[in-house]
């Protein structure tokens, strides 16, 4: 009887064990494909021309996606204009004045809200209230709609990260006399600014990749851009017209802007974890 | 109980009561605190010690729901009335809290980030500034080479020694301090005692302690408070030699807390 159970518990235990691993290999091994299949197939169609050149027609060989890169650098780099100034002050007003008050719970649940909120729900709305009005798509539209996805991660870790820096160092600077704004710009927010730093990275890192929002905003262009206020090349949108077009030298250049993407947010993670690691050493 | 005919009253509390919302925590607090002597505040936690301190440089205004009411008379001035300016009142009265709390900045911007909040120095005098309030702080000739590192980079003790340095770099005239060394070693627990005694000569300060072995040593004047009452304040010899009340006898001999 008690072998039995032992045996039965052991058997229980093994196969759990084995089950458990597997489904973590499982895991492991997709990312790695991934992984893989866009380093073996992407890395080669880097060069120079990728770079610098545009895009050809079908047919033509060579070509690049400069424009496309450009345009995503662009369109990211002018919704973290947008949403960074708004989120961090949005953030500080959570941490530092709506704690408990119920304009503050609100604003703090909507903004969890949003963050799952479906990109591709964003493009449409920002498709209704800009592309519509204004007739056209645009690179302006496309800033907007990633800046709306960035808008709540932005939020969200400033609040987190000021109430992280401890009571006792805001109320010894007020000690010495220090004005609450003093307070917060010379000490709670040096304190914090590793972390700020990390949730704003984090979010461009978020937006960088998206293309469901942009295929409404600023659809794409075989061109140089010229303003920001019309349709502008981007990376993810071309990726995928070009994976979904019949021909090779497309299907080559979207493994190209995948493997560029992919390198660029890990890149962005790898930075945001120094930074984070480098901030814990500290007491 | 009374020490009305003491020299030099520097506060005097009157009739102090305090309120959490709508649940009080210290009960007609009266006593008076005097001018360039330690005072400590023993007693069990939860008592109302450190609630109390908080009350003379009106900390816990910063949160809502906390009230004090009665007076505090500093130098005459009630400063419970929120007619008195709280940032000249915190000028005057500067705190030490029981975890040391370096500033995310140098050494030296630690100590100058008081003084640039109350004047307009010329970078040598601001110098002169940091260099003289280090030494008060007995921290000088441990840090002189490194006043560009992190306050951080600090050890425990000498942090909580820097936070010493900075509050009096402002030149304040009390000092409070809500557990100092709770934190910290024996050793780096002696040198902030030491320099407790060195301090009183210009400041008058008043200390909440957990060990009163430490009230023993450093105060002239000790409190006893109990569930947010004061229950006896005489001299430091008195209340550990013989003491008036039986639950502060209670206490100090270790039947109770």
């Amino acid at each position: 009887m008690l072998n039995s159970r032992t045996f039965r518990r052991q058997f229980i235990n093994r196969f759990v064990l084995i089950i458990s691993t597997l489904a973590a290999l499982l895991g492991i091994v997709m990312l790695v494909w991934i992984l893989g299949d866009v380093v073996l197939r992407g890395f080669g169609v880097i060069n120079w021309d990728f770079f610098t050149e545009l895009p050809v027609p079908p047919g033509e060989t060579g070509g690049g996606l400069a424009n496309a890169i450009v345009g995503t650098l662009v369109m990211t780099i002018a919704a973290a204009l947008m949403a960074v100034p708004v989120g961090v002050m949005a953030g500080t007003y959570l941490s530092e004045f709506g704690k408990h008050n119920l304009f503050g719970r609100l604003v703090r649940s909507l903004s969890d809200i949003l963050v799952s909120a479906p990109s591709i729900v964003v493009g449409v709305f920002v498709y209704l209230i800009m592309v519509k009005t204004m007739g056209h798509f645009s690179g302006w539209a496309g800033s907007v709609s990633l800046a709306i996805l960035m808008l709540p991660v932005v939020i969200r870790t400033t609040e987190e990260m000021l109430r992280l820096v401890p009571g006792e160092m805001r109320e010894s600077a007020l000690a010495l006399g220090a004005p609450y704004w003093n307070m917060m710009m010379n000490i709670v927010f040096r304190a914090a600014k590793n972390g700020m730093a990390t949730g704003i990275m984090l979010a461009v890192a978020r937006v960088a990749g998206e293309t469901a929002p942009l295929l409404f905003t600023a659809m794409n262009s075989p061109y140089w851009m010229q303003s920001m206020n019309e349709p502008m090349a981007n990376l993810t949108v071309t990726l995928f017209n070009y994976a979904m077009s019949p021909y090779n030298d497309w299907q080559e250049l979207a493994w190209g802007a995948a493997f560029l993407i992919t390198v660029s947010v890990l890149c962005v993670n790898i930075i945001t974890r120094l930074i984070l690691s480098s901030g814990r050493s500290k007491p | 109980m009374t020490n009305t005919n003491k020299p030099d009253v520097k506060i005097a509390v009157r009739n102090l009561n305090f309120f959490y919302d709508n649940k009080q925590a210290l009960f007609d607090n009266t006593l008076d605190i005097v001018a360039n002597k330690v005072t400590a505040f023993i007693g069990p936690s939860g008592c109302g010690k450190s609630t109390h301190i908080r009350c003379y440089n009106r900390m816990f205004s910063l949160y809502k729901g906390h009230r004090g009411e009665g007076e505090i008379l500093f130098d005459g001035e009630n400063i419970l009335d929120p007619k008195v300016p709280e940032l000249q009142l915190r000028h005057r009265v500067g705190m030490i809290f029981q975890k040391p709390t370096p500033f995310p900045m140098t050494v030296y911007d630690n100590i100058a980030y008081g003084l640039r909040l109350h004047g307009n120095y010329p970078q040598s005098e601001l110098d002169d500034r940091v260099e003289k309030a280090l030494r008060d702080g007995a921290l000088w000739n441990e840090v002189k080479d490194s006043l560009q590192k992190p306050g951080t980079a600090l050890s425990g003790g000498q942090q909580q020694r820097l936070c010493i340095a900075r509050a009096i770099a402002v030149q304040p005239e009390v000092i409070l301090m809500d557990e100092p060394c709770s934190a910290l070693d024996p050793i780096a627990t002696a040198k902030i005692e030491e320099l407790i005694d060195e301090l009183k000569k210009k400041f008058t300060i008043v200390i909440v302690t957990h060990s009163m072995q430490q009230a023993a040593r450093v105060s002239d004047y000790t409190a006893y408070f109990y569930l947010g009452k004061l229950i006896e304040y005489d001299d430091t010899q008195v209340i550990f030699t013989s003491p008036q009340n039986q639950k502060t006898e209670d206490y100090i001999t270790g039947r109770f807390g």
